[in-house]
């Protein structure tokens, strides 16, 4: 008895999927308790930490913030959205590469920011990056291999200046 | 405790008219939600009162900004991602976009709207000083019509509003008047993203012959709400900027002030903070450096 359950009909990594959920119940908790897309991690649960961002409709969303109700149609995607046919993506490679992951309970969140960072900025300077992360907190790594790995992953600069940030 | 999503109601209704019609055949029973980054945290806490909630989200009429040779108008469902992407808002209002490119993070600048963060009436809102040192003003709509007063008149108390159950904030329209305004905006808080101020400070003067002509001062947590500190500016008001004329600001700004102790300060340090920011912003006037 749940007269109060919306159908709810939204595309997460490409896929259609429908869902029938009480409108308020949070997209963190539909992605994975619903979908069973548990990479979304639960941090903080009141967008103080990051660990639950997903990109929604080509912006960065806390998804506990967001009621399910204001998913209804959008386009999501979550950090299971990244690897494609079994390759991981350059940001996973360069978080495994750089040491910029360790408990893993930030990285989705990490990744998710700076996948949206680098979809608007191909090549941002550290500060960029430092406020393009700034509201996704890492309680182990002290962040600066984070950055490092999103550095490793952005497009080298085209040109003369793509030899001297190697020759750096 | 943790909130029960079946013990609330939510809609999204397609259209403005829809949710003004709502609104007005069951005033106050139906509580707006926009990007939902101050309810969502109060339901996720299990501490949401509103049984019934109606979703603004996604409604076209509410997100907007518009330019008139003498006005800017902004949309009450804009976000903060709106506000700061705006050349318009960028090299007309900057005090504007400053405010918006500090309010918590990334992730809540592409949820939170103007007119959520207005509405929610917290002392510490962080666009209110930049609103109200521009003598914004805003629309609020209903069936019944729509009516407009100034910013400064809207909050009236610790969360409260002149917000009738069935109104709802439809529009911030900001005169475009100041361009040749000294202009400050700054904010202390514990860090520079998804910090609550502890204190926040906007200004917008004009200078002439070194004596202050005109001025405006709005303050975040210094008060219940939002508030301009107009006995501050009584006291500057003609004066050349120097040390007297310094300290004796400083003096009106404590004496005009009404902060609390709470989590994130003290009444003693918002005081004092708030002072040190009116005075750099008066030296800034000295030095000719126009912002922070």
């Amino acid at each position: 008895m749940s007269p109060l359950k919306a159908t709810i009909r939204f595309i997460v990594n490409g896929e259609r999927h429908t869902v029938a959920v009480e409108p308020i119940k949070r997209l963190l908790d539909v992605l994975r308790e619903d979908l069973h897309l548990t990479g979304t991690k639960e941090g903080c649960g009141e967008g103080e930490c990051g660990s639950c961002s997903v990109r929604m409709n080509g912006e960065l969303v806390n998804s506990c913030l967001v009621p399910v109700l204001q998913a209804e149609g959008a386009e999501i995607q979550t950090v299971e959205g990244l690897a494609s046919s079994g390759a991981l993506h350059p940001l996973q490679q360069a978080f495994l590469a750089c040491g910029g992951a360790q408990c893993g309970i930030c990285t989705p969140g990490m990744l998710m920011a700076a996948t949206q960072l680098l979809s608007l900025n191909p090549n941002p300077s550290q500060r960029e990056i430092r406020e393009g992360l700034a509201g996704n907190l890492c309680r182990c790594t002290g962040f600066t291999r984070i950055i490092e790995s999103v550095i490793a992953a952005a497009a080298p600069p085209a040109g003369p200046a793509r030899q001297a940030s190697h020759a750096r | 405790m943790r909130g029960n999503p079946a013990a609330h109601e939510m809609i999204a209704p397609p259209t403005l008219s829809a949710v003004l019609e709502l609104m007005a055949s069951q005033p106050g029973q139906w509580t707006p939600i926009a990007g939902g980054t101050e309810l969502m945290v109060a339901h996720a806490a299990g501490r949401l009162a509103a049984g019934r909630l109606v979703s603004l989200w996604g409604l076209s009429e509410l997100r907007f900004i518009q330019s008139t040779p003498d006005t800017i108008s902004i949309g009450a469902g804009t976000t903060f991602r709106d506000l700061r992407a705006d050349r318009g808002i960028a090299s007309s209002l900057p005090l504007v976009a400053r405010a918006s490119s500090w309010i918590g993070s990334i992730a809540n600048q592409s949820r939170a709207t103007i007119g959520g963060n207005l509405v929610n009436g917290s002392p510490a809102a962080d666009s209110s000083p930049a609103l109200l040192v521009y003598d914004a003003e805003v629309e609020l709509i209903s069936t019944r019509g729509s009516r407009r007063i100034p910013y400064a008149e809207f909050h009236t108390g610790y969360k409260l509003s002149v917000l009738e159950p069935d109104e709802l904030l439809f529009a911030v329209h900001m005169p475009l008047r100041f361009q040749a305004h000294r202009q400050y905006l700054r904010k202390v808080g514990t860090r520079r993203a998804m910090a609550i101020s502890k204190v926040a400070l906007g200004a917008t003067a004009m200078v002439v012959d070194g004596s202050i002509t005109e001025l405006r001062l709005a303050a975040a947590s210094l008060a219940a709400f939002p508030t301009r500190l107009f006995g501050t500016e009584a006291a500057l008001l003609g004066k050349r900027i120097a040390p007297r004329a310094i300290e004796s600001a400083r003096e009106a700004l404590v004496a005009e002030a009404r902060p609390i102790d709470d989590i994130r300060s003290t009444a003693e340090y918002r005081k004092r903070v708030g002072a040190n920011l009116l005075e750099e912003f008066l030296l800034s006037l000295c030095s000719g450096e126009t912002t922070e």
